[in-house]
């Protein structure tokens, strides 16, 4: 669709014309519509499918106008503005038909105005009236009778076709802007309309339900089920992932009723997804903690509390529950020493509050012990960029990405995790202007969509990228100037490099040696390239070799420090590029300066008026060791659920109950929290303020929209308040005085003020009140000075198959869903759209095992095991199964692999040996041994066992009903699955 | 092998065969002959063929375009007449071979014409008969000649020499030469074909495209599928020069998925073009290097428009878009493409191979060449036509046509399908060409000519061919969707006996406003019969308005079936044959219509025996009075 109409939008758009609209003298934009043009000079020209944001469409008609010299009645939308035009946008002739065609559509209109919640905001309602249409001029007509059903299957929104005057710009929307194609005008003539693939419900077909579709409708016929309207709007950024979109949010009374994207982003422009559009309404979940709890005395913590939780926990006031901690911390600091308490910061929340918390642990607690998840996601780019760079960071901004020539996306499902970067990128596939290599060992969306698809074995990433390398020095495709000029230790990449042939790799990696030629020549001949990656990257024990990997292979061909090129690890997290800028990292205060420097330790001794500890701290990881150890023994726990979102879950929980003393702040009662001794009930996003850095170093600000439930309060204020209870009173007023220190004390902060941060934000490093901040680093030089190359050799995962284990299972995340869930699950929207986790299969895995789409199966590591209805899909590869993580119903993390990158302490996430049964032969094995036996081999069973002819005979044939009068009734999918298993075994 | 060699071989092929002492049978297998059954023909054929034990070749060839006498077969005897026989049925088959190919008798009595030097008494030359008399054949100059799966056949008849030409000067002298040959696009519109190539030709890019348009969809036109069918290699040697001439390198061919043996003929053509080096790299040894695909079509009419088939073509949904930006500046993937349809190719390949001089010789000032037609309707000969531009209806209708069927008289000939107009018989005289037909109030189209005897209903006419418009908008503009709906809402109204004061001024306002509002030119053209039937025939539409009575005893809503109680003999013929039952009585009683039940079918009025002729027919109010009155097998 986009293809055929850009030329109108593409013209250049450089210099003025002059032109005379409606007798008026006026300037335009050469290349601008005539509409545009007229819009611009501040004449109002009627339309119903105009949309600034999508491709001129010329449907409505409404939009014409008389130019003279020109034949009949043109479209404004679509007829280019030129110097000298003349333009009459009401005569008689226009007045006539625009009357005429806006007749038709209310001839066909259905719906009373006064019941529709579009009443008042809707474009027919208001042209109908600019036009003067009045009762009479439509009698004359004859009425539609048709009525079609309408679509409110979808939790979020109803379609109302009846309501739909075809002005395509949902299908617009959902093509260019969206980039997925759910929907398209069907069927045609007076039966024409807005349909899915099949003329589906919304919910069954491919809509990923991010709303622009809804937020674009001029009528009622796509509306939000929820039409409440506010009487005002509060701009805040949006508290899911690390994209960092900006929102409105629309409030009436103290609720959230509305969302809409902020159109002057330079961040989302306007676009949501579906967390962003319909995700907030966790907030006013009745689950949301409202008092500070206090565990009753007499229960252990090695109960099952999802129940009872109320009766397990007492409500307390916050001076008695902050006095508790205050002296339980304090008394555990004395007996034990400071570094047996560690601190979790998150991701979730603040800067301020990141600042406030690190401050809090090594000022007050006296121990470096304090660490967030950003451990569990970019810890290996953080150490691999500062080596490589010397900054862990973002190289340039989001809005690179559409000036890139080609982008290489590896270990990151982009459209899902980052939706609106996603969107970035499906964009330009769809404009034909970039090359897309995906590197995955998934069928991605994206790698639907790529020119290669590079679909290598979890954990083969070194191996995979070191051939690329070989191939590009082989060839003699690398930058040898900016090597020479910008880089160290080219030599020893190359050596190293050389032995990764092609043939070499796809023994490894099982990627075809000439797809890796492909790709390596692609990436190294293209002008801008820019690499986007995620944990598929860092989430392995050798995450920090990968990220040096890449960082080799940008400095490599240059693509560094020019606008369209770049490193671009995505952050999963609102906040976690903050929580790192904070110092929640047990190794460096704010802005990444280093705890054992005795100079960095000075400076922020002297600006805390106390001594600091000059050994760093553990990490996340490394603290559920230490608690196992003895070595840890109380902690506290801010806006983060480890034990969903740390790996072998079962292992956390026991570290957890080991602790003598446990405090979780968070803003519902999460699977940690049933844990606690102390539960301080926290402030949401929206209803703080602070600021938050998203994945491209942008600070934005998020302003409070809604006060905070019962007496639950922002954590800056409940954190100050016991650091003051023990003894080190904060003294902050609001968040603003914090960002002042953070200022003061943080150089790459150094400009950054509440009062700087517009609609805009600023990007770090910003150093003073007049530096307009950073959109792209290592322009001419790095931060480390010359940029230097890892020579970095293939390790295997940790895990690998085997026979009791043929499995490999790797763990992401969904569309609807974020992190634990502890969000997206309290939210009914999200929830409803995707209610289950379910495990991913390939069909072959499938067929092996008996399996078929929809089965409930049991998953098992070395270390737990989870049940999980099963998804057939060649999206997995052979051998391969995955899971997300959000589900406490069936975590993933109970299965995943502790074991840590040797470095950047990251875990395995993405390489976990299981098996899969189905859960009806699991529990029926752990039931009958001889049943066991038999369903695994069957043949050896027959040995195994002292059977009669007779029984032999049945199990050979088959004979289920025989068969069950020995082991016991047996499920219906068993039976069946049994009989499939014994047809196929060799006697 | 050297395209020289390859052309000296056709020659000899075709002389060997034209020279060959054995006997040839040329048989119409186009679409319109297998319907016709050419295909029992053929089977009937061979075997007689083996019976008698004479070495006969069948040759199949493509429609010749006498439809009314299909199937149709040519009979080629070394040294005798060769004799076309027309409406062949497999029982007359065994007699033509025993006494034409055994014996020596041609069976004049049989024959409907012959060809060549060698003539027959009592038979007409075939092209001298007043249907092919008044014809000039250029597009369809080999169809029914040539074989068309050969393109050896093609060459020999001086297929590809205008190619040859092409390739010979620069494409800008190419585009000079169609020019000044002043051919006009065939698809309907009848922009200059040189001019739009021009403009593809100078815009700017690397990229061309070019497409061919055989998405043939209106209804009743069969001009192009018969092109594809009798002789691809026409309209492909025109595409090829084409290409040559905007400088494209890619070419796609649009054609309906209806169109199964079109489609299969234009395949095994490619294959041929590629064996003989007229496709891929370096054709002809030139530099000039080309590649055809073939795009199928999912049966929507409005991909027949230039943008709507682009957007088909990328795999979008066919809708059209506005213009500019115009498919010569930004078409196929954005690229400038030029689109002509099949029929422009094929007169393109003429042109390229006798000149422009020659071709502006036929038509009139401003409308060179020849133009085909699918004639059919109420009219004595239907078939597949080519005449010289500047033609008259009536020499089309009366002379070509054989004047309208069964006697009747004239209504009204409807031209361009249903964007065209319904002209009545005062402007019979008028000349075919697009400016006087523009002037008239219809368009010279695709070429579909459908001609109505006084039996048809005007206003109906018009509420049929809206009919078709609406079903077939692409839904994308208000005008076309609602407009044409509104429009047919009204038609319905009034040919079912529900017309206001008011509806024909209403379908006057939005008739204009359709056709100035529009996207494209199918919402622009749609109201065109409406508009030409109020315009000269408005009486009918007032008619049907305020007597609710259909002149044309035509509308089911405003008739009334009545037995004359007189005349009814109580035969019992019509009470059977009624498909409702709806008529009640006995043996030798007098029969009743039960009104209740009548559906009008008129079933009754047809078989009663005209010696009774007892059945009427009535429209008009208030019931029961009979305006006028037709009895079975006369008119009163």
């Amino acid at each position: 669709m986009a293809s055929t109409v850009t030329t109108v939008v593409e013209e250049e758009k450089v210099g003025t014309i002059a032109m005379t609209i409606d007798g008026k003298e006026v300037q335009a934009t050469k290349g601008s519509t005539v509409l545009e043009a007229a819009l611009a000079a501040g004449v109002y020209i009627p339309t119903l499918c105009y949309d600034p944001d999508l491709t001129p469409y010329g449907a409505c008609r409404l939009c014409i106008v008389e130019i003279e010299g020109m034949r009949g009645l043109p479209t404004s939308c679509t007829t280019v503005a030129t110097d000298g035009m003349v333009v009459h946008t009401e005569t008689p002739a226009v007045n006539q038909a625009r009357r005429v065609a806006m007749e038709l559509i209310m001839a066909n209109h259905h719906g009373d105005c006064l019941t529709c919640a579009k009443n008042q905001q809707c474009e027919l309602q208001k042209i109908a009236r600019y036009l003067n249409i009045e009762q009479e001029h439509f009698d004359r007509l004859r009425k539609s009778t048709q009525f079609l059903p309408v679509d409110t299957g979808h939790p979020a929104f109803i379609r109302d076709p009846n309501k739909c005057i075809l002005c395509g710009k949902c299908v617009r929307a959902c093509h260019e802007i969206a980039g997925v194609g759910a929907i398209d005008i069907a069927f045609r003539g007076y039966a024409a309309k807005v349909s899915t693939m099949g003329d589906k419900p919304i919910v069954e077909s491919m809509c990923e339900s991010c709303g622009e579709c809804l937020a674009r409708c001029p009528t009622g016929s796509l509306l939000p089920k929820r039409t409440i309207q506010p009487t005002r709007e509060v701009k805040t950024i949006c508290p899911y992932c690390g994209v960092g979109c900006s929102v409105y949010l629309g409030i009436r009374g103290n609720e959230i009723v509305s969302v809409r994207g902020d159109e002057e982003s330079p961040v989302n422009q306007g676009g949501l997804c579906v967390k962003g559009r319909f995700g907030f309404d966790f907030i006013n979940h009745p689950n949301r903690l409202t008092k500070p709890l206090i565990r009753e005395d007499g229960y252990g913590k090695n109960i099952e509390v999802d129940g009872n939780f109320r009766e397990v926990f007492r409500e307390a006031s916050w001076d008695e529950a902050l006095e508790l901690v205050a002296s339980k911390l304090t008394h555990i600091k004395e007996s034990y020493g400071p570094d047996s308490l560690g601190v979790l910061s998150s991701a979730k929340f603040t800067n301020e509050e990141n600042f406030v918390v690190q401050k809090f642990a090594r000022a007050v607690l006296g121990t470096n012990n304090v660490d967030h998840c950003a451990r569990l996601c970019h810890a290996s780019t953080v150490v691999a960029a500062l080596a490589a760079f010397g900054d862990g960071a973002m190289s340039n901004s989001i809005a690179d990405f559409a000036k890139a020539d080609l982008l290489f996306v590896i270990g990151s499902n982009t459209t899902e995790c980052h939706p609106i970067i996603g969107r970035i990128i499906r964009q330009k596939m769809e404009s034909g202007e970039t090359t897309l290599i995906v590197a995955d060992p998934r069928n991605i969306d994206l790698a639907r969509r790529a020119m290669v698809h590079l679909r290598h074995k979890p954990g083969t990433d070194v191996a995979l990228l070191n051939a690329i390398m070989h191939v590009i020095i082989e060839e003699g495709l690398h930058d040898k100037e900016f090597i020479a000029k910008r880089t160290e230790g080219f030599e020893e990449l190359a050596a190293t490099v050389k032995r990764y042939t092609p043939k070499m790799a796809e023994k490894i990696t099982g990627v075809p040696q000439a797809d890796i030629v492909r790709a390596a020549r692609l990436f190294a001949k293209a002008d801008r390239a820019a690499i986007l990656y995620g944990m598929g990257i860092t989430q392995h024990t050798t995450g920090t070799d990968n990220v040096k990997s890449l960082a080799n292979l940008l400095m490599l061909t240059g693509n560094i420090g020019r606008e369209g090129t770049g490193f671009s690890p995505l952050r999963g997290q609102n906040n976690v590029q903050g929580a790192c800028d904070m110092g929640a990292l047990p190794n460096v205060y704010p802005g990444y300066q280093r705890v054992n420097v005795a100079e960095n330790r000075a400076k922020f001794e002297s600006a805390w008026g106390t001594t600091l500890s000059e050994t760093p701290g553990i990490t996340v990881t490394e603290m559920v060791d230490a608690v196992h150890k003895g070595k840890i023994k109380a902690m506290y726990m801010i806006g983060e659920n480890p034990i969903m979102s740390e790996p072998y879950m079962s292992h956390v929980k026991q570290a957890l109950q080991q602790l003598e003393f446990l405090v979780v702040q968070d803003i519902f009662p999460t699977e940690t929290a049933f844990l606690a001794d102390v539960i301080l009930p926290a402030a949401a996003f929206a209803e703080k303020d602070g600021t938050y850095t998203n994945t491209e170093r942008r600070v934005q600000k998020m302003c409070q929209a809604v006060e905070p439930p019962g007496e639950a309060r922002p954590d800056w204020q409940i954190i100050s308040e016991l650091s003051g209870k023990m003894g080190y009173p904060l003294g902050y007023q609001n968040t603003a005085e914090i960002m002042e220190e953070i200022a003061s004390l943080t150089p790459i902060y150094g400009g950054i003020h509440h009062d700087r941060l517009d609609s805009y934000g600023l990007q770090w490093p910003c150093y003073d009140e007049l530096d307009p901040g950073t959109p792209m680093l290592h322009v001419d030089k790095f931060t480390r000075g010359l940029g230097k190359f890892h020579a970095v050799e293939y390790q295997p995962p940790a895990e690998s198959v085997s026979e009791s284990y043929p499995l490999i299972l790797t763990t992401g995340r969904v569309l609807e869903h974020w992190h634990t869930g502890t969000m997206s699950r309290r939210s009914e929207v999200l929830d409803k759209l995707n209610p289950n986790g379910v495990i991913d299969i390939h069909p072959e895995d499938a067929f092996k095992l008996g399996i078929t789409d929809g089965d409930l199966i049991t998953i098992a590591s070395e270390r737990g095991k989870i049940e999980a209805p099963v998804r057939v899909t060649d999206k997995s590869s052979p051998g391969l199964a995955f899971m997300a993580f959000h589900w406490h119903e069936s975590p993933a993390n109970a299965l995943t692999n502790p074991v840590l990158d040797p470095v950047a302490k990251i875990p395995e996430f993405k390489v976990s040996a299981v098996r899969a049964v189905l859960s009806v032969l699991d529990r029926a094995s752990q039931d009958n041994e001889f049943f066991a036996k038999l369903a695994e081999n069957p043949a050896e069973a027959l040995k195994e066992y002292k059977l009669s002819d007779e029984e032999k005979a049945a199990i050979m044939s088959g004979d289920v009903r025989k068969i069950e009068s020995w082991v016991g009734k047996l499920d219906n999918r068993l039976k069946e699955w049994l009989i499939a298993r014994l047809s196929q075994e060799k006697w | 092998m050297p395209f020289k060699d390859i052309k000296k071989e056709a020659i000899a092929q075709w002389e060997a065969t034209q020279n060959s002492p054995n006997p040839r049978i040329l048989l119409g297998m186009g679409t319109c002959g297998i319907a016709a059954g050419a295909g029992d023909i053929l089977e009937a054929l061979k075997l007689e063929l083996e019976k008698a034990g004479i070495q006969a070749e069948i040759i199949q060839v493509g429609c010749i375009g006498l439809c009314y006498a299909e199937p149709l077969m040519e009979v080629v005897k070394p040294g005798m007449p060769s004799v076309f026989y027309g409406n062949q049925q497999p029982e007359l088959i065994p007699d033509i071979v025993q006494d034409y190919l055994v014996g020596n008798n041609p069976r004049p009595d049989l024959a409907l014409g012959t060809r060549g030097e060698n003539t027959l008494e009592g038979v007409p030359q075939l092209f001298e008969l007043p249907v092919l008399k008044p014809q000039v054949r250029i597009a369809l100059r080999n169809c029914g000649n040539i074989d068309p799966t050969s393109i050896h056949q093609y060459i020999a008849n001086g297929g590809y020499q205008g190619l040859i030409n092409a390739l010979k000067i620069k494409p800008q002298e190419v585009i000079d030469e169609v020019k000044s040959s002043g051919l006009r696009g065939r698809g309907g519109a009848g922009f200059p074909t040189g001019i739009k190539w021009q403009f593809c030709h100078d815009a700017p890019g690397k990229t061309k495209y070019i497409i061919c348009n055989a998405d043939e969809g209106d209804p009743g036109a069969f001009m192009d599928r018969a092109l594809l069918e009798g002789d691809p290699h026409a309209v492909l040697e025109g595409f090829l020069i084409g290409a040559y001439a905007i400088g494209a390198s890619e070419g796609y061919i649009y054609i309906r998925a209806e169109y199964p043996l079109a489609i299969h003929r234009l395949k095994v053509a490619l294959q041929q073009m590629r064996e003989c080096g007229l496709l891929g790299e370096r054709i002809m040894d030139s530099s000039f290097k080309f590649d055809i695909k073939i795009k199928e079509g999912a049966g929507a009419f409005v991909c027949g428009e230039e943008t709507a088939m682009i957007a088909s073509i990328e795999g979008n949904r066919g809708m059209p878009r506005p213009r500019p930006p115009f498919p010569a500046q930004s078409g196929l993937w954005g690229k400038p493409t030029n689109i002509n349809n099949v029929e422009t190719w094929a007169n393109v390949s003429a042109i390229l191979q006798r000149g422009a001089d020659w071709y502006a010789g036929y038509g009139t000032e401003k409308s060179k060449g020849t133009k085909t037609f699918s004639l059919v309707g109420k009219v004595e000969r239907t078939g597949l036509i080519e005449v010289p531009m500047g033609i008259t209806l009536r020499e089309i209708i009366y002379g070509i046509g054989g004047g309208v069927a069964e006697g009747k008289d004239f209504k009204a000939v409807q031209t361009g399908g249903p964007s065209g107009g319904c002209l009545p018989a005062s402007l019979l005289d008028t000349p075919v060409d697009y400016e006087s037909l523009t002037a008239a109030g219809a368009i010279m189209g695709s070429g579909g000519m459908v001609v109505m005897d006084d039996s048809t209903c005007m206003v109906d006419v018009a509420r049929y061919f809206l009919t078709f418009t609406q079903v077939e908008s692409c839904g994308k503009c208000i005008m076309c969707r609602l407009g044409t709906k509104q429009m047919l809402d009204i038609l319905e109204d009034i040919t079912s006996g529900r017309g206001k004061d008011g509806d024909i001024e209403l379908l006057l306002e939005l008739g204009g406003a359709v056709k100035d509002g529009s996207l494209c030119a199918l919402g622009g053209t749609s109201p065109n019969p409406v508009l030409t039937t109020i315009r000269y025939f408005r009486e009918e539409y007032e008619a049907h308005i305020s007597e609710r009575y259909c002149p044309a005893l035509s509308c089911k809503s405003l008739v009334t079936y009545r037995i004359d109680p007189e005349k009814c003999k109580g035969c019992g013929i019509c009470a059977r044959a009624c498909p409702a039952a709806a008529i009640q009585g006995g043996k030798r009683e007098v029969h009743v219509i039960d009104q209740s039940q009548c559906t009008r079918c008129g079933t009754c009025l047809n078989v009663c025996p005209p010696k009774f002729g007892a059945v009427t027919v009535a429209s008009g109010k208030p019931a029961g009075i009979l305006s006028e009155t037709v009895v079975a097998g006369e008119k009163v």
